[in-house]
């Protein structure tokens, strides 16, 4: 049923020719010679500097002192800028949720996540940059921290930004439908409480960013692999204190990968734009992967609970969702969008129209989340795609048959949904029993059967879901109410623009405004500009960079929420079109006849019917230049042809908070059979089937490779990757040996299916894809595990230790900062356990007194204190020493201070230490008890919790628990040698002995 | 015995890609840094510099290494091959060209460091399974393909390697 | 992340190593194929004045069979032993342990000295030379001295190694007849570090029964663990016999924690995979 936004009619464009083809990729050949140009390998302007950013190493802590005097005397240095440098130059970015959290891209008086900038170092090259890092003397004063999104909210919570006075920035419920009447009359009612992990995509290729502050004109230029949304560009214009005019953007001719992490590089964008501004030169900055995985961006962590009502024979009337999304330290731009993209969508593939949805932004001392693969999509299909499979279970239904009993009728688009996603086609039914075909889904059940007769556990999962593509701009509004949207000026649509030209030989090159990062856009436009002109795509340029000086861009343009296919390639397709026309036009002139007779195939235009008059399209092209005189009347000389398309459907929202969020709908349907090794908690995967409906497909290799490559980054989700987080904001994962991508050997064989329900919406009937399974298999390996284990609350990743924990029966070890609560709505904190502890024992050879006194002497301390190099009393019971701690060659050198109390003379005590040094921080506390054997032996018992942060903790997690037992170890040792009476020397010669041997050995 | 004081540059005489080259470099300036900004020769990528993601990797003495976890001096002498001596810019070779018809690429970032460690693996390995070669891959990280692309593109490099050899023989 | 400034000696010959060593003591770092150096020095872990570059001396290269032992030199590289079928003829536990080391890549320049200098405590290379009874030899301006693996790790990234000390050698047991072997571990992918790792050596005498056994666990305490095992020598080797050890060898152990494994699943992963080992090992052996 067509409308007035349907454009899928033939706006002149030929037959299919090449959209449809497997054309092999234009962009192919530079990036297989080495000779693609990404942004480090440019230097577009001369006399570039090079930065390094420092860091903090805290998740929460006041700058109390920054000295950067050391580091700007070390030669090479151009110059060092700390936030309150920075702040002057620029305003901070405000955040969509009208909210007092400014978020600046550099801390100024406190810091909210490790890894957050500090302060940035230019120099003659990084190197040097780095050195002088290290010479920066930041003093801060450490604060509570806090990870957990319930304890993030509640009451006595540390407050991460204070004009906010909490940490949740925004909290909205909505209702649409009649939902507390479908729960009230449902025959039953299924609930998860789960959880989410927070994890990234990770492309191969960091941040990177040139920025050049020109003094006349007064301009910033910036070269960066910034994907888009340039809906950011007005907000770093804002903040650098410039018209949109003179910030320009200039992207690189390749991208090495973004899925999303690449928007969040806007506020280095603005930090070295002011940091070129105030030294005067242009400065290169190219992110290291440390600073990637802690400082740069990530998917939301989510938890929350999902309700599903249903009635007797399995029709799904109700859901209700509690959406508590881990925002970070800041609601950075363009979040919340990652909560409220599925919103208007919120009813999946399902016919339900009574949808509660209650969504709590909350502040932690986390990274900032921002766009990643599926961008709300993995959190929200996670729970909806549970319940239905945990509800499948409890009515006793097969779960694909509870699915597909539930599933929009193909005949019922386009399909209004409850929160106002318009769905312009689809087929589930057709798409789920193509996965059962592909699956061989009798045969798995019966697989599935046989192994646990025999004792194996295995499992079968489901995950269907829609891939809205091409975002309206304005959805992200939701999260304000109706009244504040109507306070600021309408937002709406996806503009998506398009140039073609024709150069005076003829040659047509066409610009887009889709910063890919490898989806392939230059060969899919060509292939779609081919068709319309009668060309080959070889003969058609293709430019993909932008320039938002020359360029034809707006808000919408960049890529992401998979825009391309679905609204890009109308733009494109459009201009094509028009340009055709033109073609035609000039050829009619030319060969005296009616336009409408010219048809324009194989480089050649040609009177329909009479091949032997004809014109080469080339030369139509040139004419247009060379001989305007002879142009049609009214036709402009020259062929350069703008479009610039915002598909009809993309309105602003209602007040009732509905709101068309994107123009196509794809779908996928995902079937996954694991086993699960009983003993080791590995899961393989038997089979995979990932059924995906993109519309019409533009170029079925492409597609092929994005199904896969979404599946990876699933995989990556649903089993290895995580962004992990101690209790005390500590990060834990801060290289690739910490935080694990799926290799070729962990991504399992996918067989993939394809139907084809093309969109209206779409000049050419296609959809976007590229979230793909990233959304589903999450949720399909979820349930798959579930079902396998018949255990209800499984916790993403799915390592190994969790599996096996899951198999024994408990609850998965928590991932990351939060413990599954049964009843979200508890605000009590829930147990965590601190990072390290300990316990040990030591029979010391002396009477209780004497090592009650040794303890609480400073000469002995400088003794037994491992690495202790100075020592000194700083009052009664506190201790300041300087300690050079090494574990074979990781050597650092600490300031560390000691505190004694709780002091129950002989019996106890309790030591308070904490230490500060280049490579990280630690605190402990230790408790230490004394009890006598006999006059001349007493047994010290001692436990110690303890923490630690910086550098150590990110690069060495798995080192700490046990570094920390020996350096522990260590300290009891050393008061045992050093009170041992076997040891004949007197006391002061005794100590020199000792530093003699040190300095001997060190 | 060779000395080189931390603070200064010093020569490099190598050879990269059949050709001599020397540049300059401090002890601690690595590898792939050497060859991207002093050599000019940016094909090779730099995506962890502590050996895991495999972008960097790069043939020395005709061996598949990590770029990013050695220094430019201990490359002095040796010989280098890089992503650009794969076919210097001429037609794309049988490896190059089984990427590209089997849409093994995306982004192209991690590309160079796979085709280098592609090129020592099918030098010294004949008839490799699937196995094999996802076993190989696992030292690189792609974010894109999802990998399935990559190993059919080797294997049909691999079987008509094998078939022209057979035919060598044949002849 | 970029290094901190180091001076850069590439010694021709040992003696100029040790040399140096002495000169420099802590301050001097030892690269081989820097696969464990090279990150740690890229992220600042470590900061020596001086890198002593050991990857050019022939001396060090040297493959060769004394008195029953099978001598690798320390800079020999993984790659190269994997494609030595002599010497893992000689050696064959090897041969099933260097598949999980690393990756194709990282064994192209990664060394045998260089895994055992560096004793993360989840190394297949130590755990390997330990459970073999193999040997470390380490030179320094006094002379060379050979120090038992059992004795050699003390601990995370901690040996015996003195400051002034090379490793030259290590010193496999040659492979006997009757002798079978093991390897196996579980890592969240293949090339990680193992959660957990087991290696066996199993001989049998000619009544087919126990003669000597060994079982070593890695990536579970801090350092290599070869498990006690005198009680079975004399035993029938069989299947149900390979849990009773495994389940005997893993009671007393005292696992690490990190954010990969706790407590608990390491122990029962060590106790399953020195089952499967000793299974493995036995089987083969013929047993049932």
């Amino acid at each position: 049923m067509s409308s007035s936004t349907d454009i899928s009619h033939n706006v002149g464009h030929n037959a299919p020719g090449w959209i449809g083809k497997p054309v092999l990729r234009k962009e192919d050949p530079a990036l297989l010679n080495g000779h693609a140009r990404f942004i480090d390998d440019i230097e577009p302007v001369a006399q570039v500097r090079h930065a390094a950013m420092a860091r903090s190493p805290h998740a929460h802590a006041e700058i109390t002192r920054i000295n950067t005097q050391k580091a700007e005397a070390l030669p090479g240095v151009i110059g060092v800028l700390t936030g309150k440098d920075i702040a002057a130059r620029i305003r901070p970015i405000p955040s969509v949720v009208k909210a007092p959290i400014d978020y600046y891209p550099i801390a100024i008086d406190k810091v909210r996540f490790v890894g957050e900038p500090v302060a940035v170092v230019v120099a003659h090259d990084r190197y040097v940059a780095e050195d002088a890092m290290e010479l920066i003397d930041v003093e801060y004063r450490p604060l509570a921290a806090v990870v957990e999104p319930h304890q993030a909210m509640a009451d006595d919570a540390p407050i991460l930004h204070e004009k906010l006075g909490s940490n949740v920035p925004s909290h909205r419920t909505f209702r649409y439908g009649d939902p507390d009447g479908a729960f009230a009359e449902a025959d039953h009612v299924f609930e998860l409480a789960y959880r989410f992990p927070k994890y990234s995509s990770t492309p191969i290729e960091t941040y990177g960013v040139i920025a050049e502050y020109q003094f006349s004109p007064e301009r910033y230029t910036v070269w960066s692999n910034f994907q888009g949304p340039f809906v950011l560009h007005p907000l770093m214009a804002g903040a650098l204190g410039v018209p949109g005019n003179r910030l320009r953007l200039i992207s690189p001719q390749a991208s090495g990968g973004s899925f999303g992490i690449k928007q969040a590089v806007f506020g280095y964008i603005v930090l070295l734009c002011a940091a070129s501004r105030l030294l005067g030169c242009p400065i290169k900055w190219i992110e290291d992967r440390l600073e990637h995985l802690m400082g740069s961006s990530s998917g939301a962590g989510r938890t929350g609970t999902v309700a599903a009502a249903f009635k007797q024979d399995g029709e799904l009337i109700g859901l209700r969702y509690q959406n508590i999304a881990n925002m970070g330290a800041y609601v950075r731009p363009p979040e919340p969008a990652s909560v409220y993209r599925m919103q208007a969508t919120s009813n999946g593939c399902y016919k339900v129209q009574n949808i509660v949805i209650e969504n709590t932004l909350v502040l932690t001392n986390e990274v900032p989340a921002g766009l990643n693969r599926g961008y709300g999509g993995p959190q929200f299909f996670f729970s909806l795609e549970r319940i239905m499979d945990i509800a499948a279970h409890g009515l006793g239904i097969d779960p694909a048959e509870l699915r597909r009993r539930n599933f929009i009728d193909k005949d019922a688009f386009p399909y209004t949904c409850p929160g106002g996603s318009i769905m312009d086609s689809g087929d589930y039914a057709a798409g789920l029993d193509e996965a059962l075909r592909l699956a061989g889904y009798e045969e798995l059940k019966r697989r599935c059967q046989q192994a646990r007769q025999a004792g194996r556990l295995y499992g079968i999962g489901f995950a269907c879901g829609v891939e809205p593509s091409g975002s309206n701009m304005a959805y992200v509004t939701l999260a304000q109410t109706a009244e504040d949207r109507a306070k600021s000026a309408p937002k709406s649509g996806a503009n998506s623009s398009a140039v073609i030209a024709m150069d005076p030989t003829g040659n047509v090159t066409l610009q887009l405004c889709s910063t890919p990062n490898g989806q392939g856009h230059a060969t899919v436009a060509a292939q779609i500009v081919a068709d319309a002109l009668g060309i080959d795509p070889d003969d058609v340029d293709v430019v993909t960079e932008i320039d938002t000086l020359t360029s034809s861009w707006s808000i919408a343009s960049g890529n992401y929420a998979n825009r391309f296919a679905s609204a890009v390639t109308s733009a494109i397709a459009i201009c094509a079109a028009k340009v055709a026309d033109k073609l035609k036009h000039i050829a009619g002139e030319m060969l005296q006849c009616d336009p409408q007779s010219i048809v324009l195939s194989n480089g050649v235009a040609t009177i329909a019917n009479h091949p032997d008059r004809s014109v080469p399209i080339r030369r139509l092209g040139a004419a247009a230049h060379w001989n305007p005189a002879g142009m049609p009347d009214g036709t402009q000389p020259g062929i350069y042809e703008t479009t610039v398309y915002s598909p009809p459907t993309l309105t602003s929202a209602d007040s009732d908070d509905r709101i068309p969020s994107s123009v196509t709908y794809g779908s996928i349907f995902d079937v996954v059979g694991v086993e699960i090794d009983r003993d080791s908690g590995k899961i393989t995967v038997d089979k995979y089937v990932s059924v995906h409906d993109v519309g019409t497909m533009l170029n079925p290799l492409i597609v092929e490779g994005q199904v896969y490559g979404g599946f990876a980054h699933g995989i990556g989700g649903a089993m290895l990757e995580e962004l992990s987080y101690d209790r005390d904001g500590n990060f834990l994962s801060g290289t690739f040996a910490d935080y694990l991508c799926p290799t070729a050997l962990e991504v399992p064989e996918l067989i993939i299916g394809h139907i084809s329900t093309p969109s209206p919406k779409n000049i050419l009937g296609a959809k976007g894809l590229g979230d793909g399974s990233a959304m589903m298999a999450p949720a399909a390996l979820a349930n798959a595990v579930s079902d396998a284990l018949d255990f209800k609350d499984v916790e993403l990743p799915l390592t190994p230790h969790r599996v096996w924990s899951m198999i024994q029966g408990r609850k998965p070890p928590p991932s990351s900062e939060t413990v599954l609560l049964g009843n979200a709505k508890t605000t009590s904190a829930p147990a965590t356990t601190p990072q390290i502890q300990g316990s040990g024992e030591v029979d010391v050879e002396t009477n209780v007194q004497t090592v009650w006194r040794a303890l609480l002497d400073p000469e002995t301390l400088t003794l037994i204190i491992p690495g202790c190099e100075q020592i000194e009393q700083s009052s009664a019971d506190k201790y300041r020493a300087r300690v050079n701690i090494g574990v074979a060659g990781i050597r650092g050198i600490y300031q560390a201070t000691l505190k004694i109390h709780d002091k129950l003379e002989p019996k106890r005590m309790r030591l308070l230490g904490k230490a500060t040094g280049t490579l990280g921080f630690g605190e402990f506390e230790a408790s230490v008890e004394l009890t006598p054997i006999d006059d001349t032996h007493t047994r010290l018992g001692y436990r110690y919790q303890a923490s630690m942060g910086g550098k150590v903790a990110a690069v060495g997690q798995r080192m700490l628990k046990t570094v920390t037992r020996l350096l522990v170890r260590q300290f009891f040792d050393g008061l045992n040698r050093a009170l041992a009476p076997t040891s004949k020397v007197p006391r002061g010669l005794f100590k020199r002995l000792i530093s003699l041997l040190r300095s001997l050995i060190r | 015995m060779l000395r080189l004081d931390g603070s200064q540059k010093h020569r490099i005489e190598l050879t990269v890609n059949g050709k001599q080259h020397s540049g300059e470099a401090p002890p601690r300036l690595l590898l792939c840094d050497f060859l991207r900004h002093e050599l000019g020769l940016y094909g090779t990528h730099v995506g962890c510099e502590h050996g895991v993601c495999g972008a960097c990797t790069i043939l020395m003495n005709g061996r598949a290494v990590r770029s990013c976890t050695q220094y430019a001096v201990q490359a002095d002498g040796q010989e280098i091959q890089t992503v650009e001596g794969l076919n210097n810019g001429d037609t794309l070779t049988d490896l190059q060209d089984a990427f590209r018809q089997r849409h093994a690429l995306q982004c192209g970032f991690c590309t160079p460091g796979i085709l280098m460690s592609v090129t020592h693996f099918l030098n010294c390995t004949t008839n490799p399974s699937e196995i094999d070669i996802r076993d190989m891959l696992s030292g690189h990280i792609c974010r894109c393909t999802g990998y399935d692309s990559i190993v059919k593109a080797i294997l049909d490099v691999a079987e008509t390697r094998a078939i022209e050899a057979k035919n060598q023989q044949d002849k | 992340m970029k290094p901190v400034a180091f001076d850069y000696c590439r010694p021709d010959t040992v003696e100029e190593t040790t040399a140096l060593l002495h000169e420099y003591g802590h301050d001097a770092s030892v690269l081989a194929g820097g696969m464990s150096l090279g990150p740690m020095l890229n992220m600042r872990l470590v900061r020596p004045s001086v890198i002593v570059d050991i990857n050019r001396i022939t001396e060090l290269e040297q493959v060769g069979l004394t008195n029953g032992l099978v001598q690798t030199g320390s800079t020999v590289r993984q790659a190269d032993v994997m494609d030595d079928s002599e010497l893992l003829n000689q050696v064959p536990l090897l041969k099933l342990a260097l598949p999980f080391v690393g990756h194709f890549q990282t064994r192209n320049r990664g060394t045998l000295g260089g895994s055992v200098g560096h004793a993360d405590p989840s190394a297949e290379i130590p755990l390997c030379l330990a459970t073999l009874g193999g040997e470390v030899e380490l030179a320094s301006r006094r002379g060379k001295r050979l120090v038992r693996a059992s004795e050699f790790f003390l601990g995370v990234l901690t040996t015996t190694r003195r400051a002034g000390e090379l490793i030259t050698s290590l010193y496999w047991p040659q492979h006997t007849d009757s002798t079978y072997y093991a390897f196996d571990e579980v890592a969240q992918r293949h090339g990680d570090f193992a959660i957990a790792a087991a290696a066996c050596a199993v001989t049998l005498d000619e009544q087919k029964r126990i003669n000597k056994i060994s079982l070593g666990f890695g990536g579970v305490e801090d350092k290599p663990v070869l498990a006690s095992l005198t009680a079975f020598v004399g035993a029938e080797p069989t299947c149900s016999l390979a849990s009773e050890i495994a389940f005997t060898a893993t009671k007393d152990l005292n696992p690490m924690e990190d954010a990969t494994a706790g407590a608990a699943y390491r122990t029962s992963l060590a106790t399953t995979l020195g089952r499967r080992v000793l299974q493995k090992a036995i089987t083969e052996a013929g047993g049932r």
